[in-house]
């Protein structure tokens, strides 16, 4: 292992390797002291926007489904990632164990341009703010505007070696709470997570490639997951499809793999309601390939078939936990788009 | 393999049988040499892949850094300001921390941002270790070394992990932890800068303008320093490789010999003549296969035991980081084993050659190989003697190759001239001796001395290897230690980050020392060469101490008045120059009117006066300077300095602790010699104990007789012994001059050609007599066995000589 690696580890200390114990990316580890999802917990906002540093990581997800003036499809990632080293609230400044680790993307249907960038806690380098809103990693940032109401609409940036986006989102519906109010089980155990999206983005935006800027328009989706241990020991990781059909409706399934596959998901209509599904209504068929590029995702219940399809099967994320995730086209019953992650897959 | 070829390969294996002693002396020699060679490739292979990594390696040294302008401060808050900015920086804290008598320095990293800049110092932190690594009191790491150093410290709680392959003398911790251990508030050192920052960045004057941007400072070039020291241990380990090959040589030889009968008997079987010489082969290369794999393991341990002091001496030395640890490479497995089996194959050449020759009905004479070696005398004294005509031809080649060249014609004539010179001695000894007895003695000597010459000349190599590098790492090491005195005068080397900054400390320091010697230099192509002109001001600090090798008379007067050039002995060798010559510098040029010493630099270098410096080099900037004071007060001034101005811990040199890490690595380096010294010696006395015990059992008949004319077994026995040991003395004696002929070779033409510097010869006496000592030794472990044996023969053995019709 070379000393990047072990490096990296060690600001991740939750992460070991691959096929350890411990589940993908270590969410399986204990949860020693860490604050634990609670179905009765109401979430509140603008409040539950910010970070819950008692428990031990939380994530703020973005993917964007775009579509380029030029007519090509496009993806666009951004993501922040929150690990607690301990429950402990001590501490100022350098020894705040607090970690944070961010991802950004953008997916061209030829290419995939990744960064990666890692924080400490309580320097101000990284952190989240709930009133207003703000996500903030070095330059790269997700923030509601001045005057902006909690979520509804955000500015986004980052930037890598050889890309950058800004892209400016707007909600044309309503906050969607997965599960049971947001509390979201993710095993047989009885593993949950906090869990609420913003699937209702409209988005318009510029990317810069090195082939030069794009203008694109599309949608985006903003998932708020916080947890102390989602993951089940044997489970080694998951599927995630969040979809944006033509219809107005949006779709999130998942699929985590363990000795049994715990299936659960939100069909969501266009104005907000949900449906909360679980392994009786939705079945995951895979393709070819590891990871597959091709899936096919049905709900009988609502006669729902979908056929789903990697815009760049060669979107793996290269960073220090790699795994795949990049925008989707979605075609059968009705037509969409998407975005599909895959973790826990052996990747080259 | 054919069930013939089989049967064949049985019958010639029973040789092996009922001679196991043989077998173990063969498969030794291979073991040995190949041992010896490949833990030497291993430790070579594994410290240049640790420079290879090195280069890759974005530490303190490689990588650009934000500093504070003078009178600025850095703090955590401009890291996060530039961090927003986009830049990709990461922090710094040095500084230094009293630990007993000493002080350790302290290195303070971020970890989370140090990863996009590549490995670091704290790569070596394990996972798991983040939260105790952040988090007071803390956890640091450093090598053993610098734990006890630490021991009793007062760190605030920190506990020390032990890590190997961190900078030596240094403690690695968390950047909080290092400034609450350092009391810095929230104030860094400095930030390291990626070298591949995102487009569109905001210009950092913008964003930090109170910071400056630093590029790492000129290094020598650690691959072509660390050369030296390779270049060395290979010479080392082929020399001994050579030893090792005389064992197999003679035990092969010898086993070819006595197979005769064997072979003669198998093919008047009908076996086909390529067959024998097939199976033959093969049995070689397997002995060679299983001897050069168990070499190999052998290897791997010796050089497991080396490296952490090869790595320490090359970290210290050179400045090249090296791990302390080995890995295994398939780069010297491989070479071990073809090393092996290229020897094999060489020393049984001549065996199979001679098989083929062999007419099927001649009778299997007992023609041991070993006395014929004696009649080839003549032949030797021919092939010295073109080697010694070779070896001016090689020097006037010149290069590098030509100095390895002629190094190795000179040791070879040396080895082949060894049994010429015994036996002239012997002869001359026959003449003058008295007395039966003696007169025996010394004929017999004589005659055993031709089957031994193998074994001696082995001796004689690891003997003459021996001195030769002891004596060169020797005279390295007093060369510089002394050059070191005479070059770091100084008590203080004070680097400031720019010119006001300079003249302040500059300004502070002066009411307090004895004087302040500015450092200035510009970099001026010399003959061709990218080099450095220095300025000096006229003081007794040059005048007294600096290490000249040639001057013409009031030298300094000249360089003081502006009309005279000093010049570094790389330039003055490699462009030829002499005293009075003139060498171009802008401006005009100047006769050179002396040469200094200047180890470790490899570029040409040049000193004028200091008026002269600043009328010609106006933008030269004038950031360095060395410090007179009282040597007690040094230390104190260097610290006071630090925290006067706010110097980063390398700013401020104190000479004698420079000293004092040397010379702490020079024994290192000895470590390292010293065991390649017994290992060698090991060689060369198991070639004299398989020389020995294969004559043994030739020399009965001639023991035999004289046992039968009235001396005791016993007193044969010690004769034999005595025997033994004079020639092991004779030899001893014999490798000294060779021994001091190497040690020439690698001082004034190996280094000269490799390096550009000569380093004067420091013979050591107190070594030649260690080795000495070591010889007869060696020569008394081998030589026991076999006197023991024939102290403790049967009389029926003895008599048997008479019965037995040879």
């Amino acid at each position: 292992m070379n000393a990047r690696r072990w490096l990296v580890l060690l600001v991740l200390g939750t992460l070991p390797a691959w096929g350890q114990e411990g589940g993908f990316a270590g969410l399986g580890s204990d949860v020693q002291g860490f604050a634990l999802p609670d179905p009765a917990r109401d979430l509140v906002f603008p409040r539950d926007h910010g970070a819950h540093e008692d428990f031990r990581i939380e994530w703020w997800y973005l993917t964007a489904s775009l579509r380029g003036a030029d007519g090509r499809d496009y993806g666009a990632q951004w993501t922040l990632f929150r690990s607690a080293l301990s429950p402990e609230k001590t501490g100022t400044g350098w020894s705040v164990p607090q970690v944070w680790m961010a991802h950004a993307a953008v997916t061209t249907p030829e290419s995939h341009h990744v960064a990666e960038r890692f924080a400490r806690g309580g320097i101000g380098q990284a952190g989240v703010t709930s009133e207003p809103f703000a996500a903030w990693i070095d330059d790269w940032s997700m923030r509601a505007p001045e005057g902006g109401d909690g979520l509804d609409r955000l500015t986004i940036d980052a930037r890598g070696g050889d890309f950058a986006y800004a892209l400016q989102a707007e909600a044309e519906g309503p906050l969607v709470l997965h599960g049971q109010g947001g509390y979201s089980v993710k095993g047989p155990g009885g593993q949950a997570s906090h869990y609420y999206s913003q699937p209702f983005y409209r988005v318009s935006g510029r990317l810069s490639l090195p082939e030069g800027a794009v203008e694109v328009t599309g949608h985006a989706w903003l998932d708020r997951e916080w947890s102390s241990q989602p993951l089940d020991r044997s489970q080694s990781g998951w599927d995630w499809f969040a979809f944006h059909l033509d219809n107005g409706r949006k779709l999130m399934a998942a699929r985590v793999r363990g000795a049994e596959p715990f299936l659960f998901g939100s069909l969501i209509d266009p104005d907000g309601r949900v449906r909360v599904l679980d392994g009786d209504d939705i079945a995951l068929r895979p393709g070819q390939g590891t990871p597959p590029m091709s899936w096919t995702v049905e709900l009988p219940g609502e006669g729902l078939a979908l056929a789903v399809e990697a815009v760049n099967p060669a979107s793996r994320m290269t960073t220090s936990v790699p795994y795949w995730e990049g925008p989707v086209r979605v075609t059968g019953s009705v037509t969409g788009r998407g975005y599909l992650e895959m973790t826990g897959y052996p990747l080259d | 393999m054919t069930g013939r070829a089989r049967l064949v390969l049985a019958a010639l294996m029973s040789h092996w049988r009922r001679r196991p002693l043989q077998l173990a002396m063969l498969l030794a020699g291979i073991m040995l040499a190949t041992a010896l060679w490949s833990g030497v490739q291993a430790v070579n292979a594994e410290a240049r892949a640790s420079y290879a990594e090195a280069a890759d390696r974005l530490g303190t040294g490689t990588l650009d850094r934000l500093e504070p302008a003078p009178g600025a401060v850095l703090t955590t808050a401009d890291f996060v300001a530039l961090r927003r900015a986009g830049w990709i920086v990461s922090p710094l804290v040095e500084g230094r921390l009293r630990a007993g008598e000493g002080r350790v320095a302290l290195l303070g990293i971020e970890p989370a941002t140090r990863v996009a800049l590549g490995p670091a110092e704290g790569g070596a932190v394990a996972e798991g270790d983040l939260l105790a690594f952040i988090t007071p009191p803390g956890l640091g790491f450093a090598d053993a070394e610098v734990i006890r150093e630490l021991e009793g410290a007062d760190l605030g709680g920190l506990t020390v992990a032990p890590r190997e392959g961190l900078p030596p003398d240094t403690l690695v911790v968390d950047v909080g932890i290092a400034q609450r251990l350092l009391n810095l508030g929230e104030r860094l050192t400095a930030l390291v800068v990626a070298p591949e920052q995102p487009p569109g960045l905001a210009p950092l004057e913008q964003v930090a303008p109170h910071l400056l941007r630093k590029a790492p400072q000129d290094r020598a070039d650690p691959e072509a320093l660390t050369g030296s020291f390779h270049l060395n241990l290979t010479a080392f380990a082929l020399l001994s490789f050579i030893v090792g090959l005389f064992i197999t040589q003679s035990a092969v030889g010898l086993a070819f010999e006595q197979r005769r009968q064997v072979v003669r008997t198998l093919r008047a079987l009908g076996v086909p003549l390529a067959e024998v010489l097939g199976v033959m082969a093969a049995e070689l290369a397997i002995l060679a296969l299983v001897a050069g794999l168990a070499g190999i393991l052998l290897g791997w341990a010796v050089a497991a035991a080396l490296m952490p002091g090869v790595a320490a001496t090359l970290s210290g030395l050179y400045g090249a980081e090296v791990s302390g640890a080995l890995a295994l490479r398939p780069v010297w497995v491989l070479s071990g084993l073809g090393m092996a089996l290229a020897g094999a194959g060489l020393a049984g050449a001549r065996g199979l050659l001679r098989t083929a020759r062999m007419p099927l009905l001649a009778a299997g004479q007992a023609r041991p190989w070993a006395v014929a070696a004696a009649r080839g005398l003549r032949r030797q004294v021919l092939g010295a003697g073109a080697l010694a005509l070779a070896l001016p031809l090689c020097l006037a080649w010149g290069g590098l190759v030509g100095g390895f060249a002629a190094l190795a014609c000179g040791l070879l004539a040396a080895a082949l001239l060894l049994p010429v010179v015994l036996d002239a001695g012997l002869r001359w000894l026959a003449g003058r001796v008295r007395g039966v007895l003696a007169q025996w003695f010394v004929a017999d000597t004589r005659q055993q001395s031709g089957g031994l010459s193998l074994a001696l000349m082995a001796l004689m190599l690891a003997l003459a290897a021996n001195i030769g590098v002891g004596t060169m790492v020797g005279s390295f090491r007093s060369t510089f230690l002394g050059w070191l005195d005479q070059r770091l005068v100084a008590e203080l080397y004070v680097n400031a980050r720019t010119e006001p900054e300079a003249r302040a400390i500059r300004d502070w320091l002066a009411p307090q020392v004895d004087a302040i010697l500015p450092i200035w230099s510009a970099e001026v192509p010399l003959r061709g060469q990218p080099g450095r002109v220095f300025g000096v001001v006229d003081h007794p600090t040059y005048r007294d101490h600096w290490p000249i090798l040639r001057a013409r008379p009031g030298a300094w007067n000249e360089v003081a008045r502006g009309t005279g050039v000093l010049v570094n002995e790389q330039l003055f060798r490699r462009a030829g120059l002499s005293l009075g010559d003139s060498l171009d510098l802008p401006g005009g040029a100047l006769p050179v009117v002396g040469v200094y010493s200047d180890y470790g630099n490899p570029s040409p270098q040049a000193i004028i006066g200091q008026d002269l410096f600043d009328a010609r080099f106006p933008e030269a900037p004038r950031l360095n300077q060395a410090v007179r004071v009282d040597p007690d007060r040094a230390a104190a001034l260097a610290e006071a300095l630090r925290d006067r101005f706010d110097l980063p811990g390398s700013a401020v040199t104190d000479q004698a602790q420079v000293k004092a890490v040397s010379l702490r690595i020079f024994e290192r380096t000895f470590s390292v010699t010293a065991a390649l010294n017994v290992l060698t010696l090991g060689v060369a006395g198991i070639a004299l104990l398989t020389g020995l015990l294969t004559l043994a059992s030739m020399r009965l008949p001639q023991l035999a007789p004289v046992w039968a004319a009235g001396l005791t077994r016993r007193r044969l026995a010690r004769l034999e012994l005595a025997r033994t040991l004079a020639l092991a003395a004779a030899t001893a004696l014999y490798a000294v001059p060779v021994g001091l002929g190497l040690a020439w070779m690698l001082l004034a033409v190996i280094n000269v050609e490799a390096f550009g510097w000569r380093l004067p010869m420091q013979i050591s006496p107190e070594l030649i007599a260690r080795l000495g000592v070591a010889a007869l030794a060696t020569a008394l472990a081998a030589g026991a066995l076999p006197a023991l044996r024939l102290a403790r023969i049967t009389p029926s053995q003895l008599l048997r000589v008479f019965a037995d019709e040879r």
